[in-house]
């Protein structure tokens, strides 16, 4: 009988507790989609446009940086309306952390959660998943073949917009792409898309450096080794320093989507939601905590 | 590596080498990986930029390259359009994904006077410079087969002409002579591309069971004369006469017979 991630911490804690930042991110998620839907269903407008640019209450612009950015490549330099949206959801995401976007935003992380449960569930085990590292090589080349073509060039095949696009104006041949997803998360790799190829979120983890709000691993001393929390983290590779090292008890990665699931499922309760402050008032020692190791590459790393 | 002769220091040496060129080769795949994505990527985008003629871009949309480069694929135009006649291109659609357009034989543009597809565009792909709607250049109306037009073919319809916005400046009606009855007028539809805005009305209008006026983006619409062509009666009635020296013009008069 395999063990069952978070079956014991509904045990513990009781169901609610041990789903309530999942709960948290699904009503954030869906509620997200519910704004931009009201119009078009119901002709309530509150939020015009979708995530790639929008306008709220007729007053407030947000852009995508991401796609801002793939647009500058392609050599087009936008009005000042999609510069300021820009801005206010860049300050907004280094203020928060920029993958609050892939766990509390981006649609797509339900289809890919579901992969991932599913994949539990089945107990499926492949891994032919590529380094973690492959998201920030395809956002780069991603920005050379705008530059390259002129336009931009993501937008041709991204699950991403294309899905939540697809919702809001009709999905068209978009399911069959958001299907590969699914199916490559399922039956390939393991947490593949968010956590190893998609250049979106590769560009919110470059903005994941100031952000506030973070995991730590405070009562790191009673973990019990259950393996539960490495089980559903979407970048299992974050856990280990914070939980095992010596150093700052905060997960400090760059990749931390800020999901909170491993506080969920944790019997023992040793994550928390902290600030990225509260090691000092905890008394851990600093950790060395160079940006290679920040972000996970390797390739940085010190080899001795 | 547990070769009893290697020192344990050696032997860790060489694991950690051997990790190393493990990360490093890991790396290169990744990178080789993404630079193929992106190679495929662009070239797929050279190759899909060309939009289907089918395809009418909103008003005040750039040209096709530079649009592609400054359209976010976010939707503000579509919402801003009262009619429903701007959709955005879904996956597979043959358009871009995400970028807006519309099909002039479903809905064509009904021409707002405030244009509000082009002030909720934020980037600037719809480019607000665009004032007055009439000055709009979305496509251009060619009544492209002569052979069902009912007006070539002798009868009144005159549908295209009646429906134009613009009328009596982007179609007018040419009075020919009916070879056919030999004793009537064909009434010629004819669009005049400095006023047509490619609304697609007529498009939408035309009586036939396939529209026999069709709105194609300009660029394959429109032919050009070379930069160097004159047309002598118009250089003539800029210059209030002749530009031709007299002389030049004295040729020798041939006629059957010799005669003159």
């Amino acid at each position: 009988m395999t063990r069952i991630p978070g079956r014991e911490a509904i045990g513990k804690k009781g169901w609610l507790r041990a789903h309530k930042w999942l709960l948290l991110r699904r009503s954030s998620q869906l509620g997200l989609l519910l704004a931009f839907a009201l119009g078009p269903w119901l002709g309530i407008w509150i939020v015009r446009g979708t995530l790639t640019s929008s306008l709220t209450l007729d007053r407030l612009p947000l852009t995508d940086p991401f796609f801002l950015l793939q647009s500058l490549a392609a050599g087009h330099l936008p009005y000042r309306e999609a510069l300021i949206g820009a801005g206010i959801v860049l300050a907004f995401y280094l203020l928060v952390g920029g993958r609050v976007y892939c766990s509390w935003v981006c649609p797509m992380n339900i289809v890919t959660d579901t992969a991932a449960w599913l994949r539990r569930r089945l107990n499926l085990q492949s891994a032919r998943a590529p380094s973690p590292s492959t998201r920030y090589w395809l956002l780069g080349a991603i920005l050379v073949a705008s530059l390259a073509s002129g336009t931009l060039a993501w937008e041709w095949i991204n699950p991403v917009s294309l899905l939540h696009r697809g919702l809001l104006f009709g999905l068209g041949a978009a399911w069959a792409i958001v299907l590969g997803v699914f199916l490559y998360d399922l039956l390939i790799a393991t947490k593949g898309w968010c956590g190893h190829l998609c250049p979106m979120g590769a560009t919110y983890s470059l903005l994941n450096l100031t952000g506030v709000p973070k995991v730590s691993a405070l009562r790191r001393a009673a973990c019990d080794d259950c393996l539960d929390c490495y089980a559903v983290c979407p970048e299992p590779q974050i856990i280990r320093p914070a939980l095992k090292g010596d150093g700052s008890a905060i997960v400090s990665s760059l990749n931390c989507t800020h999901c909170g699931r491993c506080i969920d499922v944790c019997a023992q309760d040793v994550f928390q939601m902290t600030t990225r402050f509260h090691h000092r008032r905890v008394g851990h020692e600093q950790g060395t905590d160079p940006i290679a190791d920040r972000l996970d590459c390797g390739t940085a790393r010190p080899v001795h | 590596m547990s070769d009893p002769g290697t020192t344990l220091p050696e032997a860790g040496d060489a694991l950690r080498a051997s990790a190393a060129r493990r990360r490093f080769l890991v790396q290169v795949a990744a990178a080789g990986g993404a630079a193929l994505v992106g190679i495929g990527l662009g070239a797929y985008a050279r190759q899909a930029r060309a939009r289907p003629a089918f395809a009418v871009r909103p008003p005040g949309a750039l040209a096709e390259p530079a649009f592609l480069a400054a359209c976010v694929r976010c939707g503000l135009c579509v919402r801003a359009c009262p009619y429903d006649t701007l959709k955005l291109s879904a996956f597979g659609d043959g358009v871009a994904p995400g970028t807006p357009y519309f099909e002039p034989r479903r809905v064509p543009c009904e021409m707002c006077p405030d244009i509000p597809c082009v002030k909720a565009c934020p980037t600037g792909a719809l480019d607000r410079g665009l004032e007055d709607i009439a000055r709009a250049s979305m496509g251009l109306a060619v009544l492209i087969d002569h052979e069902t037009c009912l007006n070539f073919n002798g009868l009144r319809c005159d549908v295209c002409y009646r429906i134009c916005p613009l009328i009596d400046k982007a179609i007018t009606l040419d009075m020919q002579r009916n070879a056919r009855t030999g004793k009537h007028a064909m009434f010629i539809p004819v669009v005049h591309s400095d006023a047509c805005t490619g609304c697609g009305k007529c498009e939408r209008a035309c009586v036939l069971e396939t529209a026999a006026i069709k709105v194609l983006p300009i660029q394959q619409a429109k032919g050009e004369l070379g930069r160097h062509y004159r047309l002598g009666w118009e250089e003539k009635a800029k210059a209030g006469k002749s530009l031709l020296p007299q002389e030049v013009l004295e040729l020798p008069v041939r006629r059957p017979g010799g005669g003159s």
